[in-house]
């Protein structure tokens, strides 16, 4: 529960108790974790298209002349040399490497700039780009006011067509556009947390539960559905993306995370490069790698990983992979134990052991 | 939320019922089950196997997470629910009846009394609720 006291609802809450959701306390907000059940809902979202409230994430809106300068210094990726229209999927670190948040950036122009960040992290994340880029531009948290909408899967496209009117060109990944949506203006964002075509739409409250309505209705003939939490989470582990808090935090950095392609060093200063650099440098002692159960057993956050009587790491997130109906996982496994094909076992909290394999990312690849 | 009469139950969610004088079976209630969600596997002793009282014994997974089951009472285990290897669902739809885990033989059947009644576990159902 956050520090705000007792959970918020959503602008489209009253969607999903209509539709069955079963409501609980997500950082400060009730959100739904399933609607049918996990397995069902995450296979709707990898065969057909799925609709997810994701409305507690946060809003930080950088604005002025020195906007991007401000995010440059905060961020390990390089916004500066993306186009306006580009969404940036990018670490803001702390000055030893450890990661404050992930989040992703929208370039509206050199000096108008949104960022999505997680929801557990807002207060914290606004509080650290005041502090370290408050002087360059003007920062403000516009959380409150803006839902978010994902729609994934492979009819995602389809169906963010007929209701935006937009080309198939709209859906090039990590581009977005600003619409009107029936007089509410909207960015459509070509991002996700699933691995499956679609996208992302921010909206303000007052206009959002018109919109779920209409992806719900426009979309019945493709099988559209509400998707929860839960199964939320299960799509992104299967592409072995972060989720903050369990795979990446403070006390981890983007190199080891396996989110290097993120950190630019040739982009010039910001907050953490000294550190990284030395990482670098130094080399990896621990990288987090997928991790496929061979046996049966689910892995879950906290588990010790084991080579022998060694322990060589521990399991970040786990779960049954309803795609592939094996218990898969991620985890920070100690180097040279890190490797492809490296045979491991998992500690079931002492019950007994089971065991896994280091294997290639993602562990499930969707149809293109 | 249903919580048969003739049941005794832990502070952790099992159930423990007498099936004749000394043998009892185990399993997970319907709140327990509930909170879950769909359950994809469950494990537990063999037969044969010596449990204590409060001591994890098993293991329920559910999509979501993973809850130790702890022995409600000491004994020895008689037999083990097959059927739930292959249809772990069944403690979802039948957690009192079909979806029991084991059944244990007791030697001293006072322990039973140690354990909650409905009422008691009702109560403290009721209090986990106000604090959500």
């Amino acid at each position: 529960m956050s520090a705000e006291g007792k959970a918020k609802q959503t602008a489209l809450y009253q969607d999903h108790v209509q539709a069955g959701g079963r409501m609980v306390p997500f950082a400060g907000y009730k959100l739904p974790v399933q609607y049918e059940g996990i397995a069902a809902e995450h296979q709707r979202v990898r065969t057909a298209v799925g609709l997810f409230d994701v409305s507690h994430m946060g809003e930080v809106m950088f604005t002025g002349s020195g906007a991007q300068e401000a995010i440059q210094r905060l961020v390990t990726n390089d916004v500066a040399r993306a186009a306006p229209g580009r969404a940036i999927y990018t670490p803001v670190c702390l000055s030893h490497g450890g990661i404050v948040d992930d989040m992703i950036v929208y370039k509206k122009s050199d000096t108008d700039f949104m960022i999505c960040v997680n929801a557990a992290n807002r207060h914290k994340d606004f509080q650290w780009f005041l502090d370290q880029a408050g002087d360059l531009c003007d920062i403000s948290d516009q959380s409150n006011d803006y839902s978010q909408i994902a729609v994934q899967g492979p009819f995602a496209p389809t169906l963010l067509k007929r209701v935006f009117g937009v080309e198939a060109a709209a859906f090039k990944p990590f581009t977005f556009q600003s619409l009107d949506y029936r007089g509410s203006p909207v960015i459509l964002a070509a991002t996700g947390y699933t691995g499956e075509r679609g996208g992302e739409v921010y909206i303000h409250n007052d206009a959002a539960s018109d919109l779920w309505k209409d992806l719900m209705t426009q979309g019945a003939d493709l099988g559209v559905g509400p998707i929860g939490l839960g199964a939320r989470d299960t799509l992104r582990l299967e592409m072995k993306y972060c989720l903050y808090g369990n795979d990446i935090d403070e006390d981890t950095n983007p190199l080891e995370a396996g989110i290097g392609w993120t950190v630019k060093f040739d982009k010039g200063d910001f907050i953490g490069r000294d550190a990284l650099v030395l990482q670098k440098e130094k080399g990896l002692s621990r990288r987090l790698v997928a991790i496929r159960v061979e046996g049966k057993g689910i892995p879950r956050h906290g588990y010790r990983l084991m080579v022998g009587d060694e322990t060589v790491g521990r399991i970040t997130s786990g779960t049954l992979s309803p795609s592939l109906k094996v218990p898969v996982g991620l985890g920070y496994v100690d180097v040279p134990h890190d490797a492809t094909g490296t045979d491991i076992e998992i500690d079931l909290k002492g019950l007994r052991r089971v065991p896994a394999r280091v294997v290639e990312a993602p562990l499930y690849r969707p149809e293109k | 939320m249903s919580v048969p009469k003739d049941y005794r139950y832990t502070e952790t969610h099992e159930w423990a019922k007498f099936e004749e004088d000394h043998v009892v079976s185990v399993g997970l209630t319907e709140y327990a089950q509930d909170k879950l969600g769909d359950i994809v596997s469950v494990e537990f002793p063999r037969m044969g196997d010596e449990i204590e009282k409060g001591e994890p014994i098993g293991m329920v997974d559910s999509q979501k997470a993973s809850s130790e089951m702890i022995a409600p009472v000491s004994g020895v285990v008689m037999e083990v629910n097959e059927l739930l290897d292959d249809d772990p669902a069944v403690v979802n739809s039948d957690p009192y009846d079909e979806g029991w885990f084991i059944r244990i033989e007791i030697e001293e059947a006072e322990q039973m009394d140690e354990l909650m009644t409905a009422e008691d576990y009702e109560e403290m159902l009721g209090q986990l609720d106000d604090e959500e």
